[in-house]
């Protein structure tokens, strides 16, 4: 086995070590800037539909400031954004390369695209639903966390399911310019050296966390769609 | 009791301002089932919500037993919506919860011990007579069944008033019917006050005791619903009881010169509207053996409105000119109103 793969993949296999280390990134990356983002997203989500007109916490200017600065960061390509962020960057985690200095940048990168997805989802709710609940005298808290957050779990899960993917597709973006994981990786040997091996075996690799972000999305939409 | 006193809503909008209701008085008496009556746009919808102030009007006065709910803060305003249940036409059940869960949504809050919501929640869904549904989801449920869980849901905080908007015009026939009777049941049974919306004549005549019309933002006539149906005053009021019976047919008979209706040398084409005690009595049979007049009958409608009977009768009549006339004055005499549309 070790001989064919010798063969095949002379260069994945020379630097085995590395190949596992930028996974490793990659992984570290996805997890924290997405938890982060998720957060974020979600409470910025909320804030952002609950203070347009007419709803339950109607507020122009917080309303406002969330949209105009998510319309503003997402129009922002992320390469870009990174280097605009440097020293942003520098002075909040202390390091703007490698996996620390990407996760700010990943998480401002993100969170824009979140919140939008967040707005749709719950702006979906059906306004009878929340009627309903106020009639039955409930605060607008019990409305966000009762019906806002709870009748929209499956639509919120294809949503994170979506906003993951693109943030995958980000941290390899980060590798391009300082960051750690799989896209740095391929950039040095696969892009730089031509070493092409090690550039399908990660497509490989990222095809399969995709397959599997998408795998558990689907399986929690099933799970909560009633 | 709910009073509104010279109650306004205006919307505004890019497109304009909207006066969706217009110096709205309205008393709604303690156990009662008060039916507003009106077309789409005509501001019922909006009448309704400012009952519970999910629309907070412009100007005016909303009390409820005497206290002004347009005075009170958002948590006393809660407090009090508690008092008022409400049901939607489009049902708003929450989708990702059982029925056991959307009946149990209003109970979260009263400190109540898990067992004591089910018990409440069993008992609520007894009351509608959907116990065997309790973990179905709404997606599963039939229109008329999706109804029932909504006025459990509404019940869930023992109010005293329940308001329906358009709560039976997403139903079929039967299942209108059904629901109609729980909430007469609800109302008999609980004392609940019952505010009522709709566009169809036939749901007032069902169930209501008194009906407010409504057109363009404001109330046109109201009354108790046998004196709307017997003696309708605004023209919206006629068409409104038109479109109840069949009587209307006569006029687009006439209006054809439908053969139905063709009328031989000296007849008259009537139109008898009788109610009350006079139901009983054989007026038809009386002026034929009195004056000799016979009275043909080609169309009858009889509602039972609160339990009195309100008639009409189109017949032709044939006989002495003179005859016919006194017949009809006999009529009118008795408290008929008799009303000749055609004569030849």
């Amino acid at each position: 086995m070790p001989e064919i793969l010798r063969t095949y993949l002379p260069h994945l296999m020379d630097y085995s070590e590395e190949f596992w280390k930028s996974i490793g990134e990659t992984l570290q990356m996805l997890l924290l800037s997405g938890v982060l983002s998720f957060a974020a997203g979600l409470i910025l989500g909320i804030a952002l539909v609950v203070t347009r007109e007419g709803n339950i916490m109607e507020n122009k200017v917080i309303h406002q400031i969330i949209d105009k600065a998510v319309n503003l960061f997402r129009s922002i390509p992320f390469v870009i954004l990174i280097t605009a962020l440097i020293p942003l960057t520098k002075r909040i985690v202390g390091t703007f390369i490698g996996v620390k200095g990407a996760i700010f940048p990943l998480v401002v990168g993100c969170t824009p695209f979140f919140i939008r997805q967040v707005d749709m989802a719950l702006t979906d709710i059906d306004n009878g639903l929340i009627e309903a609940a106020q009639s039955m005298g409930i605060s607008p808290l019990g409305i966000i966390f009762r019906v806002y957050l709870k009748e929209s779990i499956p639509a919120l899960a294809r949503s994170t399911t979506i906003t993951a993917i693109s943030l995958l597709g980000l941290t390899a973006m980060g590798g391009a310019v300082g960051g750690g994981g799989l896209g740095s990786f391929v950039i040095r040997y696969g892009h730089n050296r031509f070493y092409q091996d090690i550039t399908y075996v990660s497509v490989i690799v990222i095809l399969i966390m995709v397959s599997i972000i998408q795998f558990i999305g689907n399986r929690v939409i099933k799970k909560t769609s009633h | 009791m709910i009073q509104l006193i010279d109650v306004s809503k205006t919307f505004h909008s890019k497109n304009g301002t909207v006066h969706a209701i217009r110096n709205v008085n309205l008393e709604i008496e303690r156990s009662d089932i008060y039916g507003v009556i009106g077309y789409s746009g005509a501001g019922k919808s909006t009448l309704v919500r400012c009952i519970n102030l999910l629309e907070c009007p412009t100007s005016g006065k909303v009390l409820l037993d005497g206290i002004d709910l347009t005075a009170l803060d958002e948590k006393e305003l809660r407090r009090q919506r508690q008092k008022i249940g409400m049901i939607f036409q489009q049902f708003n059940l929450f989708a990702s919860r059982t029925v056991f869960g959307n009946v149990a949504f209003a109970l979260k809050y009263k400190g109540l011990k898990k067992r004591e919501i089910e018990k409440k929640v069993f008992s609520l869904l007894e009351l509608v007579g959907i116990s065997d549904k309790a973990r179905a989801y709404p997606a599963q449920l039939s229109g008329g069944q999706k109804q029932r869980v909504a006025i459990a849901r509404a019940l869930a905080n023992d109010p005293g008033i329940l308001l329906c908007d358009e709560a039976t015009s997403a139903l079929d026939p039967q299942t209108t019917q059904s629901i109609l009777k729980l909430l007469k049941d609800l109302n008999r049974k609980l004392g609940l006050t019952i505010v009522l919306i709709t566009h169809e004549m036939s749901v007032i005549k069902e169930v209501c005791n008194r009906v407010a019309v409504m057109d363009k933002g404001r109330i046109v006539e109201q009354n108790d619903v046998f004196s709307i149906f017997s003696s309708p005053q605004a023209q919206i009021t006629k068409d409104f009881i038109r479109t109840t019976s069949n009587l209307s047919r006569i006029d687009e008979l006439v209006e054809e010169k439908s053969s139905i209706v063709r009328l031989k040398e000296g007849e008259r084409l009537c139109r008898l509207d009788f109610y009350g005690a006079h139901t009983k009595e054989a007026m038809i049979s009386h002026i034929s053996r009195e004056y000799h007049v016979e009275a043909s009958i080609i169309f009858a409608n009889v509602e039972v409105l609160s339990d009195t009977v309100l008639g009409s009768l189109i017949v032709i009549l044939s006989g002495s000119a003179e005859n016919q006339s006194s017949a009809v004055r006999f009529l009118t005499d008795h408290d008929i109103k008799a009303e000749v549309m055609k004569s030849a």
